[in-house]
């Protein structure tokens, strides 16, 4: 078969790092070609190179056997390259149409937008790409919009579409939704390079693989039949990851967390959590598994004080916290490890020791009377650090200069060291690589032996089996099962609303 | 469309380019020297243009130099056009810290004024009380109404959620009108728009003063009030980077929901900060008109509060840069009447503006000049 794409000794360099070297790519016609490496080890660059953003130091690249310069990515697009990066590049207040003509020469003056949108439902037909071209951008779901820049991509007439962790900010029924996408694309004759550091998807989709690790190629073009996630785990991080975590049996304590007949209101005002009823003890687990959307981060906002609820109780540690503050929920000893990150967990521009102090500020040696004690700040953000390897040049460093892992482990670092009682973890690991899950799961199941009460929220259920004592099931706001067995062909149908006894007879 | 013609019209290359990374750390001295070079260099761009309408920008910048700082006096002058500039920037780069855009230092710099002034002119405090008691409660009086001035937009925001551009923007002319209506009516003087002169117990104690030992203090005009407006800028200072509360004001600014993760009361601090913030323009309402014009009048500031705006981003929202930017603007102000009442000082003062705002880069950003490679 021949290469439709083949990029020879690309050599990039940023400051300090070198972000690809001497990497060699070859895509076939018609295939899905997945990129395999840990968050840092150069799948992005290199793929930014191939579309036209960053010129290598070294290094060609040959189109159908030519060899090709890109000075910008229409360059790219014009031979028939174009990426989706992991951050839509959408206006919001424009329409589906709108934003797929944004840039292009047509139309010329007049903006007579039915013409196109009959267009872009009929590209959208041909690939299996369900869209209403008269939307405008905000009324869609992530899913959506994603559609729409694929959409983007096709009607430029790209031959070869590079997609940038597309899964990562999708729900599982719109990663099923898009894999059938890509399919039809390459039925009807397209490339497709799958970026991603998730094992089962790439096992799933791709034709073949190509690993990177720290910038170079472990292995080229594997055929995923012939090898297995172990194998690839230990091309992308170069040493054995334990999948299988060391957990200890232990009997639980006393009740921590306690929820009695709790209901709240989602930001829209809507129904999210209908009458929960929960209890987590101290040195247990309690993976909360569904669908995203089901009234989990609804949850995780309550008990943390962030959301009021419309009615029943929630105590910790037998003291009633209904309705209470976030930061009565701190001074209980509530810990949080939030969803989002960049958006509630840190402050961007600030430094990692003003991030580590946030929860611990009011209280000495932080807190001297109303000033701050700033070198005890310093001091134990120093700790920290070093505890829990922060690669940072240093604590003065602003967080939003840190990456994915290295900024969970800030937070990871503030909430942690504060000896929690009861721990919220939302998400923990989510857009983690293999080698930052592995730890932050163990940094859980210390927290467990030590005695926490760990509430854990997670859309991967591979990560619930592992780590928890106790499964219970969300499904639109209702807890729909207690005490689960780890099964994931029962808490599958559980999660997607299927009765309990559904579920008993599909085990059977 | 082939790589070929993409090739030739690469065909010449410019044999070095511009490297332009983000920097992780930026080391403590950069930032001043950035800024410096800033002025610098808008003050060679000022003076290619005073060039080219046919001026000798060398004659300009000595004669603009001279008449801000070419003498004990006229320095002293400027430092007294720089007062009321350090209280009203220290007052915005509080507020704006926390991302409250108070753009109504001017009214409450007003507001500031006529509080201290009802303290004289309603007799609050009697004629004879000493110096320090009057001053006194001039002060707190100022801080007070500059505090109101700022309570209400806090208030309005935190309850119902009201832009406080608007509010703030809005009061200013209320302050205005409120000002001239106890001048016009109230306390005129004669018929005549301001309030009689107040007695001498309620002037800041200027240098002048003790000219008697030190004859070299003749005439100098800088009053107490300067000495008041760095303390004001210093405590502000030390509120916003060393106190926990200022911890939460940063914190509130850059990620207002990380600040309500951390059990932060937002809707409180935004009223605080910006009572703070109103409280610290109104103290720049009374120090003018105890330390410079001795009477509540309606031209008592010349837009200080909206310069404000400008010192308190030109010093990065440091208190303790206002300081020294404030003297820079109170000299260009100064100097500019001395040369033309609108031209070459406000142009100067634009270039400056412009050129520090764009060295933001250099902070951010590490910008290499380097050979091309491949």
């Amino acid at each position: 078969m021949d290469n439709l794409i083949e990029m020879r000794g690309i050599t990039k360099r940023f400051p300090g790092v070198i972000a690809n070297e001497d990497v060699d790519f070859k895509l076939r016609h018609g295939e899905i070609h997945a990129l395999l490496g840990e968050n840092g080890a150069g799948k992005s660059t290199l793929m930014s190179v191939l579309a036209g953003l960053y010129r290598p130091e070294a290094g060609t690249v040959l189109v159908r056997g030519n060899p090709a310069t890109f000075n910008s990515p229409r360059d790219a697009i014009d031979l028939g390259i174009g990426m989706i990066h992991q951050h839509f590049t959408l206006i919001q207040s424009q329409t589906v149409t709108e934003n797929i003509l944004l840039g292009l020469d047509e139309p010329r003056f007049l903006m007579r937008l039915s013409r196109y949108d009959k267009q872009m439902a009929h590209i959208g037909d041909q690939f299996g790409l369900q869209v209403t071209p008269d939307a405008k951008i905000w009324q869609l779901s992530v899913g959506e919009q994603q559609r729409v820049e694929i959409l983007k991509m096709l009607y430029r007439g790209v031959e070869v579409l590079i997609m940038d962790e597309p899964t990562s900010v999708l729900a599982p029924q719109e990663i099923d939704e898009l894999f059938k996408t890509l399919r039809s694309m390459v039925a009807e004759g397209k490339s497709i390079v799958f970026i991603s550091h998730k094992l089962h998807e790439v096992m799933t989709i791709a034709d073949r693989i190509t690993v990177l690790r720290q910038g170079k190629v472990t292995a080229a073009g594997i055929d995923p039949a012939t090898t297995s996630k172990a194998e690839l785990a230990n091309l992308m991080v170069g040493r054995k990851v334990l999948f299988e975590l060391e957990k200890i049996d232990r009997e639980p304590g006393d009740v921590v967390l306690e929820l009695a007949g709790v209901s709240a209101d989602n930001d829209k005002r809507l129904p999210a959590l209908r009458s929960i009823d929960l209890k987590v003890r101290s040195g247990e687990i309690v993976g909360v598994a569904g669908v995203a959307g089901n009234g989990q981060s609804e949850l995780g906002e309550v008990i943390t004080g962030l959301r009021t609820c419309t009615s029943g109780s929630i105590r910790v540690n037998g003291k009633d916290v209904t309705n209470r503050s976030a930061r009565t929920s701190i001074d209980f000893g509530v810990a949080h490890i939030p969803e989002d990150r960049t958006h509630v967990g840190t402050a961007p521009n600030l430094s990692i020791t003003d991030n580590v102090i946030m929860k611990k500020y009011r209280t000495p040696p932080i807190a001297r009377r109303t000033l701050l004690d700033r070198d005890a700040a310093q001091k134990m953000a120093e700790g920290l650090k070093a505890e829990y390897t922060i690669l940072a040049p240093s604590v003065e460093t602003p967080t939003r200069m840190l990456s994915g892992g290295n900024l969970q482990r800030v937070i990871l670092a503030r909430e942690l060291s504060s000896e929690p009682t009861l721990l919220i973890a939302m998400q923990p690991t989510r857009g983690l690589d293999v080698g930052a899950i592995e730890g932050v799961q163990r940094m859980l199941l210390e927290q467990r032996d030590e005695g926490a009460a760990i509430l854990l929220v997670s859309e991967e259920l591979e990560e619930i089996f592992t780590l928890s004592d106790r499964i219970v099931v969300v499904y639109e706001g209702e807890i729909v099962a207690d005490g689960v067995e780890a099964d994931a062909a029962k808490v599958g149908l559980l999660m997607t609303g299927g009765s309990h006894e559904a579920a008993e007879e599909h085990a059977a | 469309m082939t790589s070929t013609t993409t090739d030739a019209r690469r065909s010449f290359r410019f044999p070095l380019e511009l490297q332009i990374e983000p920097r992780m750390d930026s080391p403590r001295w950069l930032a001043p020297l950035v800024s410096l070079v800033a002025v610098l260099l808008a003050l060679v761009m000022g003076a290619v243009v005073l060039a080219l309408v046919g001026g000798n920008p060398f004659r300009a910048y000595a004669h603009i130099a001279g008449a801000a700082f070419g003498s004990l006096g006229v320095f002293s002058d400027t430092l007294v056009k720089a007062t009321p500039l350090i209280f009203t920037g220290t007052a915005c780069a509080v507020a704006f810290k926390m991302k409250l855009w108070n753009i109504g230092a001017e009214g409450q710099f007003f507001m500031g004024a006529l509080g201290a002034s009802i303290v004289i002119l309603a007799g609050v405090v009697s004629e004879d009380a000493s110096r320090f008691v009057t001053l006194l409660a001039m002060a707190v009086a100022g801080a007070l109404f500059g505090a109101a001035w700022g309570f209400i937009p806090g208030i309005l925001k935190a309850r119902l959620g009201v832009n406080e551009i608007i509010t703030t923007l809005m009061l200013n002319y209320i302050a205005f009108a409120l000002v001239n209506y106890f001048i016009f009516g109230i306390w005129s003087e004669g018929g005549f728009q301001m309030t009689r002169t107040f007695q001498r117990a309620a002037w800041f104690p200027r240098l002048s003063d003790l000219a008697e030992q030190f004859p070299i203090m003749r005439g100098l005009t800088t009053h107490a009030g300067f000495i008041f407006a760095v303390v004001v800028a210093i405590i502000a200072w030390y509120i916003l980077f060393r106190s926990l509360w200022g911890y939460e004001i940063r914190l509130i600014g850059d990620n207002p929901r990380a600040a309500k993760y951390a059990g932060i009361k937002i809707t409180r601090n935004t009223v605080l900060v910006l009572m703070l913030s109103g409280g610290i323009a109104g103290l720049g309402g009374m120090s003018e008109i105890s330390g410079v014009i001795h009477r509540l009048q309606s031209s008592i500031s010349p837009g200080y509060g909206f310069t404000g705006i400008i010192i308190a981003w030109l010093a990065k929202l440091n208190p303790l840069l206002v300081i020294p930017v404030s003297i820079l603007f109170g000299g260009l102000i100064l100097a500019g009447r001395e040369i033309q009442p609108a031209g070459v000082p406000r142009l100067i003062q634009g270039i400056i503006l412009f050129m520090l705002i764009a060295s933001e880069v250099f902070l951010r950003y590490r910008v290499r000049l380097v050979r091309r490679t491949a």
